[in-house]
Parts: C-alpha cells; structure tokens; sequence
C-alpha cells in the first residue's frame, strides 16, 4: 500500500479546526441564505472526520470513502475543502451563483465529491455497497456516512441498516448528527426519530452515543473502531447551527442568512477558538 | 418455465463474464443467483425485499469497481427503485447492469401491483441510460455481454417468465444502439421490441401471404434509440407501427412518435397497452389477447391501419 496521509490532530488541534470550519459557514451564511444549521452541527465531527479519522493518497486524493448523506449540509463538506487547501475561502461567499463550483449539495463540480447526494436517504446504501467492495477485495478502506437525524425518517435508511450487518462491514461507519430539527421544526413533535441509538442497536449495529460537540468524546469513539463485528452507528447528539449565538438551538437555524451584527457576534464568539 | 427458473440464459452470459473477471457481483432481492450463487457465493449478495437498498447497494459496488449485475422484479426496480437508478447510478456514473424479470405482462394474474407497463417510459427519461429488451433467448444472451461493455447503466427488460423465448430463426446477432432489420418490406413497417418481435415477424408472414410487404424492426435498444433506422423506415414505408409489451405512453410506441414527428415523416400508430391497468384477471396469453398484443389482433390492427391509408 501507498504511504497514506493521516493527520494526527490532538483534541486541540481539531477544536481548532472545527472553529475554522463553522468561520467558513459563516462566510457563506453572511452573504446568502443556506443550509447553516446543519452545517454547524456537525462541524465537530467533520473536523475530527477530516482532520484524523480519513486518511488520504500522497496527492490529496481521499483514500476512504466518505458519503455525505445529509446533503444540504455541503458547506461543511466544502469548508473541509478548504481546509484542505483544494477549495479557496473567497470561493464560499459565491456559492451557489453563476459559475460557482459550490452548489447547495455535494456535486461533481466540487473539488473532493466522491458521492453526489442531495435526495435523503440514499448514501447509507451506496456505502454498504462500498464497503462490501472493499472486503471482498480484502482492502483496508474504511465507508463513512453522515446522516441527519430528520433524516432517519426516510424508509430507505433502515433498508440499508438492516441489510449492513448480515455482510459483517466492520469497514463501515454510520455517524447520525442528531441535531433535533429538520426543516419545519423540531423533529421530536413532527415525526419523533428517537430511541436513534436503540433503533440502531436492534438493527444489529455496534452503537456508540456521545456529545457531538465534546471532541475528546468523538476522537474516543472514532479511536475505538473497528469493532470486532460488524458496522458501526455514532449517535452524536448535536445542537442544530451550534456556534451562532442566538441561533443555534432554535428552528431558525435550519436556513437562513446572517445579519451582518449575528455574523460579527458569531465570529466574536469563536475567537474563543483562535 | 421450468428451464427459466433453472438456467437461464442470462445467467449463462454472466457466468461467462464471472470465468473471466473476478469483479463480477450480482446484488438480487429475495432472488437465487443460480449457478453464479452456488458458484461465487461470496460474490452473490441478496439484501431481500428492499429495491431502494438493491439498487443503492449495487451502485456501491459498481463505485469500487466491480461489474455489478442486479437481478430483479421489473416493476418493483424500475419503479421503487427509480430514484436511486437515477440518482446512484446515471448521476452518480455508477455503471450497473440492472436485469430486470417478469416483465410486461408476463406476472399475469398475480395483477397489476406486478405487471411491467411503465419501466420503459420511466427509465428512458433518465440521461446517460441504457435500456435493452431482447427478443428471444440468444439475444438475452448477448444483451447482457454488451452490457457488460457499455460505459454506464443499463437497464435489461428480460422476458421469459411466461413468454416465449425460444430462439427466433435467422435473427441477426444484437449490435447494441443498433435496430436489427430482421425482415424487409415496403408497405408498412413494424417496430418491436422484446417479446413483440416474434409477434410482428408472424403477422408480417400472414400479410405476406396476401402481398402485403411489410419490414420489421427489432429495436432491442429502445434507448439510445436507433434514431436513422427509424426515420429511414418511415420514410421508406410511410406507415410505422409500433407494437410493445408497454403501456402506449413514454416507451417504444412514445419514442419512435417523438422520431417521427420531429422528422416531419410517415403515419404511426402505436400497439400496446392504451393507457389503462389490466385488471383483468387471466393467464398471460389472454391478458395479451386483451390488451390487442397476440398476432391476430396485431394483424387486424395492421390491416385497418393499411385501409385507413388508402382512403
């Protein structure tokens, strides 16, 4: 096998980045409206994702699959884009617009998109897919996924979750950023997701729940796989556009754009970070 | 039926393709793989009834580089499955060969939940798809060797459940993209595809006998459709007829009319099921009897079709 890149970021380290990464969000938050709630609440575990977990080929090109299932969540993605340097950061305010690589879900377009997703409920499949590829080719690459918790109420997901551990994939790792809400409302009186790390558990995964926003907790989880049989779900118990005060937390934050004074604030609030 | 459920041909085609290529999978839905189960089972993934994930599963596989062959139920794939054939593998560039079963009307009177009308239309609005019916065994055969070849999904519409897949005689080997002329004529042509080719050829011999000449297309590929044969056709014989195994909305009879309109040539009319759920419960050869798909009422449909020309 190729040297692979792996970055060894200590739990500082990736505070760090993930302030940088939700920075990114708020650039493009500043200037259009978008999908920022999601974005922030998984900007934690994108950085430790990223930043420690993924391991990439010599020239930058991503050795493990990864699927981002939420998919109007891509900001996020392209923030770690730039963070890896293969994205500009003048390029985020533009997303969206004539020309831009920067669509409101991953595309092919952008740089580092290995799946186009945007429709819910269709990455964990695929993923099973790859990973069952991968094993049957005894290679060591690991399929991650990061869904939503709204998510979840997509009848495809359970298909997929069902079907994962009958193939073993301990290669594969499920995250479900469990932010609370969805695009009308929180997702408790809409369309309750929840027991998520008991419905997974009876789905036959190896369920770890953590703070999604306690670093130390996600570098633990993400430390401790594989497990020694079969997939892996992370319930990451996450608050919606985590970061921007006032926002976060509240259906607001799902998609909007920020006033100049709420980006000025949540800039202010991550110096904390620097 | 027997030999279909045992051995059939297009798990010949993939066997072959197996001998030769360790990436062969085959991803089915509560569906034996057959010898190529028995033969690879590690490389034989039934994920049960769920088509979403099927089709997901599949594109996945095909992203790591396999030839991944999903074997299916047609109406439960195309339309279930719709979504992620567009999403996970035209749009996504996932190359997977979808080998879709009991197709048309073949279920017959298990009923509508389980007739195939639609697929055609659905799928070949997908860009960058490939749809192929074949006609008879072989060319199910060839069919899914070309598949295998072809840069990009491919959606198989294989018949043989119940209907008649014997080998047609004198049928040239398939050329994908390509219709193959199996008869010439130059009073009226007819265009088929699948289970319809043997159909057309029998009516175009009875008309024969009474000096009507008539040419048959096979179009195994209704997508990419073979645009020139088509409208050299119509241009050749005026009439075009199409005759399918499909509702009369979106699929060959919709594709050549969208042919043939734009070219400015020829009269069309188009044989298959008009636009309605056959909720008729009968075996499969009366439920064609009544959607006007035997040879009789193919011929009768023809000869009105040549009368009403004339006047």
């Amino acid at each position: 096998m190729t040297e692979l890149t792996k970055a060894d970021a200590s739990v500082r380290d990736l505070e760090l980045r993930a302030a940088a990464l939700r920075r990114h969000i708020v650039s493009i938050a500043a200037a259009q409206r978008c999908h920022l709630g999601g974005s922030m609440s998984c900007a934690d575990i994108m950085a430790a994702l990223f930043f420690r977990f993924l391991r990439f080929e010599p020239d930058g090109r991503a050795y493990d699959h990864f699927l981002l299932s939420k998919g109007h969540s891509v900001h996020i993605f392209h923030a770690c884009m730039v963070e890896l340097e293969h994205i500009a950061a003048s390029e985020l305010p533009f997303t969206g617009g004539v020309g831009s690589r920067l669509g409101g879900h991953p595309t092919f377009r952008a740089p580092g998109v290995e799946f186009a997703t945007g429709s819910l409920g269709h990455a964990l499949s695929a993923a099973v897919g790859m990973a069952m590829g991968e094993a049957l080719d005894h290679s060591d690459k690991r399929t991650v996924v990061v869904l939503g918790d709204g998510e979840l109420q997509e009848g495809s997901v359970w298909e997929a979750a069902m079907c994962a551990p009958r193939f073993g994939l301990e290669n594969l790792l499920a995250i479900i950023d469990a932010n609370e809400f969805q695009a009308s409302g929180e997702t408790a009186s809409l369309m309750p997701v929840e027991p998520i790390a008991d419905k997974w558990r009876a789905f036959r995964w190896n369920v770890l729940e953590i703070d999604g926003h306690d670093m130390a907790a996600v570098v633990g989880a993400l430390d401790s796989l594989p497990a020694a049989s079969g997939p892996t779900a992370i319930v990451a118990h996450t608050v919606k556009g985590k970061g921007v005060p006032g926002i976060e937390g509240t259906s607001r934050a799902h998609y909007l754009k920020l006033t100049p004074a709420e980006a000025d604030a949540t800039l202010t609030a991550l110096e904390m970070h620097r | 039926m027997s030999s279909y459920m045992k051995g059939p041909p297009y798990l010949a085609a993939i066997m072959e393709l197996a001998r030769a290529n360790r990436d062969v999978v085959v991803v089915s839905q509560d569906f034996s793989a057959g010898l190529f189960g028995e033969t690879y089972p590690e490389r034989h993934f039934d994920v049960g009834i769920s088509e979403q994930n099927l089709i997901g599963v599949a594109a996945g596989l095909a992203h790591t580089g396999k030839l991944t062959f999903v074997l299916g139920m047609a109406p439960f794939v195309s339309m279930r499955g719709f979504e992620q054939i567009r999403d996970d593998c035209a749009y996504n560039r996932n190359s997977v060969k979808i080998i879709a079963l009991f197709t048309g009307l073949e279920a017959g009177p298990w009923g509508v939940t389980h007739h195939a009308l639609e697929d055609i239309a659905l799928l070949r609005s997908i860009p960058g798809m490939t749809i192929i019916v074949p006609a008879d065994s072989a060319e199910t055969n060839e069919a899914v060797l070309a598949a295998a070849a072809i840069d990009g999904p491919v959606y198989i519409r294989v018949a043989g459940f119940a209907a008649d897949m014997s080998p047609i005689e004198g049928r040239p080997p398939l050329c994908a993209g390509k219709a193959t002329l199996m008869r010439d004529g130059g009073d009226l042509t007819f265009i088929a595809t699948g289970t319809t080719v043997r159909t057309v050829l029998e009516v175009a011999r009875a008309l024969a006998s009474d000096g009507i000449s008539a040419r048959v297309l096979n179009v195994h590929t209704v997508k990419p459709i073979d645009h020139a044969a088509i409208v050299s056709a119509a241009a050749a014989t005026s009439l075009v007829m199409t005759v399918e195994e499909h509702s009369v909305v979106g699929g060959l009879g919709g594709a050549v009319a969208e042919i043939m309109a734009e070219a400015g040539t020829g009269k069309l009319r188009r044989i298959g099921v008009q636009d309605r759920f056959c909720t008729e419960i009968a075996p499969y050869q009366q439920l064609l009897e009544g959607a006007g798909l035997d040879p009789s009422s193919v011929e009768t449909a023809a000869r009105e079709f040549i009368a009403s020309s004339r006047n």
